[in-house]
């Protein structure tokens, strides 16, 4: 028979936050099935970034139920970074202690947090990458490192600094640190020595539709449209089937009689350059 | 905790109740005869006589008439426990056959057994461990295939005490026979719940324990079959004719005798009303919850067991729910608790992962009502649901 103290036993009778938060912000699982306990946690951010709802299944025996329920309730209001802080030790203090054997169980709910957390800002907990250590703190409010940056631009091909925030919501605070992430992911892939496009290639046709419209979209709107527009024209983008892109050419490029040409190498050139030597380009009038 | 309320006892593979009548027939020994059963004065050979009708009693329900010259039923060696019967016999094996040194035991043993196996591997006695089924039933196929001329021992428990299976011990006796091998068998959890006839039998050594049959903790036989050679493990003075060293635990050695009377009396009952008490428990809780499965050789096992998995869930905390209602029963088996590994017994047998984390055993005895059963059928479906719905394995 454990010795699980009232506050274990009132934690576990009457677990607080089970469950899981709708769309959540970070989810972190650890454990599993076959190590005998498991946690999911799953927790939303209000608007200033800190925890507003926090939930957890746990697979697990009492002391995990207890641990991850009264975790729940100690991270509830706080910040990502605050929460960060919290050490298994603090989730066993909070319990008034545990069995030494079932200290385990509040170390699945620190590292659920952390993984939790770590989901939140995009990141990866994989160890083995030795740039992820510390790192210098880029995006103050959500407590992203330049070296995590660099991670998800690598890992991902991210070039622009909305990816980024998209990936960890870097800049997602405030916004005020997007050029400098931006002057990041341009070293990185100067260090590279290779445009970061050519390895996006490959996993354009791969992209949900939605993500491949909207890159058809970007790479018609940044590198073709001005193009085109330094001589009196424009073009715009009408659907996409499959691997064939529909755009009207507008302006002088109209009626211009290399209109063809146009379309040829400097639209279907440039789409096929930036996203994939698989996409043709027909103009619709 | 529920203190106050009433307390289900489902753990009757753990340990039982002392009967009141064991209870009774143990006290003078505690009380008015306190003499030394070796002592020469009649005060202390009358504590002597009442160690004689115990073992009478015991042989009684182990089905052993042998009485040596001296009118005792000399099989029955006391002990202070089933583990010490189960030491005892393992060694003596190796000790009396010392051109061979090899011991075969299955593997859904008791740590009493397989712990010993493990450490007598340190000390290069080879352990062959016979596989089981997903039934958890014993493969004796393999087994005549394991046992060979160097087999000093092959020890198969009667019966398991977390999945109930009762085990072919005459026929796993015949084949290490074959190969001049000794056969032990712990049958702590069968004696009591299925009717011995060891006079029939080819077993050499058994082993059984107290309290696992309404004597108190502490007191234990291991049968030895005559002529079966023997060494001592507790070695001391000349009690148990120099085979078991120190001073009788006569009190629960009075107790055990009593106990083996009772259960001879109520095997009938064993196997009828408490049976039919725990195939309503099982079926009452397999009909209520779902994804639940009853484990082990369901047609041939104990009468008062019970092994239900829980899929999703794990099982320290359905207990201490259950706990919460005053209802006692056992996760795996009792001895590893603390241990995070699922129970030996079920990974033996190839139950996932899944299903044995959250397995529960339920072991009855003869002082369970039907309306004990109806009261944890009727709490376990809420239990089980509370604990699945935190469960993120559980996706109903």
């Amino acid at each position: 028979m454990w010795d699980y103290t009232d506050k274990v036993m009132d934690h576990f009778r009457n677990p607080r936050n089970v469950g899981v938060v709708e769309n959540p912000d970070g989810t972190g699982e650890v454990g599993n099935i076959s190590c005998g306990d498991a946690l999911k946690l799953t927790f939303k951010l209000d608007a200033e970034g800190r925890i507003a709802d926090v939930k957890f299944q746990t697979f697990g025996c009492t002391s995990a139920i207890a641990s991850s329920s009264v975790l729940t309730e100690m991270v509830k209001g706080m910040t990502l970074d605050d929460a960060l802080k919290v050490t298994n030790q603090d989730i066993a203090r909070e319990l008034g202690g545990l069995p030494e054997e079932k200290m385990h169980c509040s170390v699945m709910g620190m590292e659920a947090l952390q993984a939790a957390i770590a989901d939140c800002r995009g990141e990866s907990l994989e160890p083995e990458d030795d740039d992820d250590h510390e790192g210098r703190v880029v995006c103050h409010c959500f407590g992203v490192t330049d070296n995590k940056i660099r991670k998800l631009a690598l890992e991902n091909k991210l070039t622009k600094a909305e990816d980024i925030r998209n990936y960890s919501k870097a800049g997602g605070g405030g916004g005020c640190c997007l050029d400098e992430i931006q002057e990041i992911l341009d070293g990185v892939w100067r260090e590279k020595k290779e445009s970061p496009e050519e390895s996006v290639q490959d996993a354009f046709l791969s992209l949900p539709i939605i993500q491949r419209v909207i890159r058809i979209q970007e790479v018609i709107d940044r590198e073709i449209v001005p193009m085109l527009e330094r001589d009196g024209g424009s073009v715009e983008f009408l659907d996409l089937n499959d691997k064939v892109i529909k755009v009207r050419l507008k302006g002088r490029c109209a009626s211009c009689p290399s209109a063809s040409v146009t379309l040829r190498h400097t639209v279907e050139g440039k789409i096929k350059e930036l996203l994939s030597p698989e996409l043709t380009v027909e103009s619709v009038n | 905790m529920n203190k106050k309320n009433k307390v289900v006892y489902f753990d009757n593979n753990a340990t039982t109740a002392v009967a009141p009548e064991v209870f009774e027939a143990m006290k003078p020994y505690l009380t008015e005869f306190y003499g030394n059963p070796s002592s020469m004065y009649y005060f202390g050979g009358r504590v002597g006589q009442a160690l004689d009708k115990a073992r009478a009693q015991i042989a009684d329900l182990l089905g052993s008439s042998f009485i040596d010259p001296k009118g005792k039923h000399s099989e029955i060696i006391f002990t202070s426990c089933g583990t010490e019967s189960d030491n005892t016999a393992i060694l003596s094996a190796l000790q009396t056959c010392p051109k061979r040194n090899k011991i075969i035991v299955s593997k859904v043993e008791h740590p009493a057994v397989l712990n010993v196996a493990k450490e007598l591997e340190r000390r290069n006695i080879k352990v062959g461990y016979i596989p089981v089924d997903s039934k958890g039933r014993i493969d004796l196929q393999r087994l005549e295939e394991m046992v060979d001329e160097d087999t000093a021992l092959v020890s198969v428990m009667w019966a398991n005490n977390e999945i109930g299976n009762i085990y072919p011990v005459q026929k796993i006796a015949e084949i290490a026979h074959n190969y001049g091998a000794l056969f032990h068998t712990d049958a702590v959890q069968a004696v009591g719940k299925v009717p011995f006839s060891l006079d029939d039998m080819d077993i050499d050594m058994l082993s059984l324990s107290g309290h696992k049959l309404h004597a108190p903790k502490g007191v234990g036989v291991l049968y030895v079959k005559r002529g079966v050679r023997f060494r001592p493990f507790m070695v001391g003075g000349h009690q148990e004719k120099s085979r078991r060293g120190g001073t009788e635990n006569v009190s629960g050695i009075v107790a055990l005798g009593r106990a083996c009377e009772l259960a001879k009396a109520n095997m009938e009952y064993e196997n009828t009303v408490v049976k039919a008490l725990r195939d309503r428990l099982e079926k009452g809780i397999l009909e209520r919850v779902p994804s639940t499965r009853a484990n082990g050789d369901l047609e041939h096992r104990l009468p008062n067991t019970s092994s239900i998995s829980f899929d999703f869930i794990e099982g320290e905390a359905i207990l201490m729910m259950l706990d919460e209602f005053g209802i006692c029963a056992s996760s795996g088996s009792a001895c590893t608790t603390g241990s995070l590994e699922p129970s030996h017994v079920l990974r033996s047998m190839g139950i996932p992962y899944t299903a044995a984390h959250g397995t529960v055993r339920f072991s009855l005895s003869c002082y369970n009502t039907e309306e004990e059963v109806d009261y944890v059928i009727d709490k376990i479906p809420a239990v089980i649901e509370t604990l699945r719905k935190m469960s993120p394995y559980w996706n109903h």
